[in-house]
């Protein structure tokens, strides 16, 4: 097996047996981007010198027995994440040149469990759009189509996973953006919890439904994944105090007797029939692995999108007020211009337009004359929302359904259409309302090979369950092993 | 027409961003059809329910009030687009 082909578990082994050193693995990984960046461009920022120096580094500390959890795996990461002298872009013009002082949490923990850093990731704009074609560097591509999008928020850190320039990784998740990138990149993406893992130094998009979690080839490597980054942190109030359990633990408990709820307003007109198929196919495999398959209703689900377009835009015009070309960032300053010149020509010249859209309305659903209206209204329907799934969780142990309404569409399809695009997260948006975890595990292809994704969501912290299902699921089946034509 | 021009300008105003006519008159007909969408949440009765902001009911995390080492100057204005190495420097206000 070629090393860009390993999941993580196969390679921290061939490493613990000192089949192959990591800068082995990282060199062949750098060759692997070499061939496929071209085509995929799921990188925006290389990190190759300072690779092979964690991966020496790594090594070293292999051989004195002090290897970490991840020691000397190299993978690249969302570029989302601060990281302490590499430059962090957020897929937006207005920080092409900011260079974080200091690591997110999540980053703190990783590199101390011994990644090897190869660079950051592409993606929408602060992870606004579901396609990656609102970079501010130009889109990724979808390694199982290179004309099809690799989905997004994501999409750069999907990629690379499924093209095998990254050998785990970790995204963020607004709306959807881990699992719908998973769905359509062929692997999986696991939102935890909201608060199960610090924001802290994550770039704040909608502060209320934005979680960082896993993007892997795996079901047991997200697990791995998740145990490391997850945990009270005191630099994020919202970071959640409850004890972290053993992840791995939960892999083998399979899914007899689980109680998996099939909600109605999942399986609607307008869900594509290869999704449709894929997804039963997949909840049949676990039916007959011993779970019973429960019909529920989330009677709200239709009103989750209008919601959270109102939310995650307030949210966001309020968060990205902080780019105003004053302490780090794109700084416009003409001659003669004063202050106020200087904050417009700043961010109207540094933001793309999808952002500036989401500004705008969450500007406009906060001003005043409007906020009962919009805000307020949404607040509510949010309660309403959380309510389904608290009433869904008193008779099911955890839910299935698809991840998004079709497989991957065409680069540049939806990009002059919004609201359009915003249909993407139909299946997805409703868990960050509701602050539940969710995954999304690889479960068979379209007729055109784009790959399909199953959703399993459970209640709060009950992360261990989505990954016993998720487990359970790639024990039985093999669309997980399967590699894009690259 | 939930929007117009008009108000698509005071609302770029408050958002501090300066808009092209082009764009001024793209975000005018993509807001009222954005917008004309979200009239969906008008159908459903939400009286006596409360909002929610939160989905998790995290309330007061409280630490000691203690000093911590954060940045220094130094780092801290490393990203400045203009500093003398103590401030952050920007244009005339008054």
């Amino acid at each position: 097996m070629e090393p860009h082909e390993l999941t993580l578990a196969q390679a921290l082994e061939l490493l613990a047996k000192k089949e192959v050193s990591s800068v082995e693995l990282t060199q062949a990984l750098l060759a692997r981007m070499e061939a496929t960046e071209p085509s995929v461009n799921a990188y925006l920022t290389t990190t190759p010198e300072l690779a092979l120096e964690q991966a020496q580094a790594a090594d070293q500390a292999r051989a004195k027995g002090e290897a970490g959890p991840l020691c000397g795996v190299p993978a690249g990461l969302k570029d989302v994440l601060c990281t302490q002298g590499v430059r962090t872009t957020c897929g937006s013009k207005i920080l092409e040149n900011f260079v974080p002082p200091f690591d997110a949490f999540l980053v703190a923990r990783l590199k101390q469990a011994g990644m090897v850093l190869l660079g950051k990731h592409n993606m929408d704009e602060f992870a606004m759009g579901s396609s990656t074609e609102n970079s501010g560097f130009g889109p990724s591509h979808n390694p199982w189509d290179l004309d099809a999008i690799p989905g997004g928020s994501s999409g750069g850190t999907a990629a690379s996973v499924a093209a095998g320039t990254s050998l785990f990784s970790v995204g963020t998740d607004t709306g959807g953006s881990i699992r719908q990138p998973a769905s359509h990149c062929g692997v999986v993406g696991m939102k935890p919890t909201y608060g199960r893992v610090s924001r802290f130094g994550l770039v704040a998009f909608a502060s209320s439904l934005d979680q960082a979690g896993p993007i892997t080839r795996t079901v047991a490597d997200a697990a791995a994944v998740l145990q490391v980054i997850a945990g009270h942190d005191p630099a994020d109030s919202t970071s959640a105090p409850q004890p972290v359990p053993d992840y791995s633990a939960a892999l083998g408990r399979g899914v007899k007797g689980l109680k998996l709820g099939v909600p109605a307003e999942f399986f609607v007109e307008g869900l594509d029939q290869e999704v449709e198929q894929s997804v039963k196919a997949a909840m049949a495999v676990l039916e007959q692995q011993g779970a019973e398959l429960v019909p529920i209703s989330l009677p709200h689900t239709d009103y989750a999108l209008a919601a959270y377009y109102i939310i995650a835009p307030a949210e966001a015009s309020s968060n990205l007020a902080r780019y105003d070309g004053v302490k780090y960032g794109m700084s416009v300053r003409r001659e003669e211009a004063g202050l106020l010149d200087m904050y417009l020509d700043s961010r109207s010249q540094g933001f793309g337009d999808e952002v500036i859209r989401r500004i705008m309305l969450g500007t406009y659903a906060l001003s005043a004359g409007y906020y009962d209206a919009y805000y307020g209204k949404a607040g509510q329907v949010r309660t309403l929302i959380r309510r389904d799934f608290d009433q869904a969780f008193e008779q099911v142990d955890a839910i299935v359904g698809p991840v998004t309404p079709s497989p991957a569409f065409g680069l540049g399809q939806k990009v002059d259409d919004p609201l359009q695009m915003y249909l993407s997260d139909v299946f997805t948006l409703s868990t960050n309302l509701a602050g539940l975890p969710g995954m999304s595990v690889p479960c068979g292809f379209s007729a055109k090979g784009l790959p399909i994704g199953l959703q399993i969501i459970a209640p709060h912290f009950a992360e261990e369950t989505i990954l016993a299902v998720g487990a359970a699921y790639q024990e039985a089946t093999d669309h997980h092993h399967k590699r894009p034509p690259l | 027409m939930k929007i117009t021009a008009e108000e698509v300008a005071h609302v770029a105003a408050l958002a501090r961003l300066r808009l092209s006519d082009q764009m001024s008159a793209k975000l005018t007909e993509q807001l009222n059809d954005i917008l004309t969408a979200m009239d969906k949440l008008a159908q459903l009765d939400t009286s006596g329910v409360p909002s929610t902001n939160h989905a998790l009911e995290l309330t007061g995390a409280m630490r000691p009030d203690q000093a911590r080492p954060g940045l220094d100057h130094q780092r801290a204005l490393a990203n400045a687009p203009d500093s003398d190495g103590q401030s952050f420097i920007v244009p005339k206000v008054i």
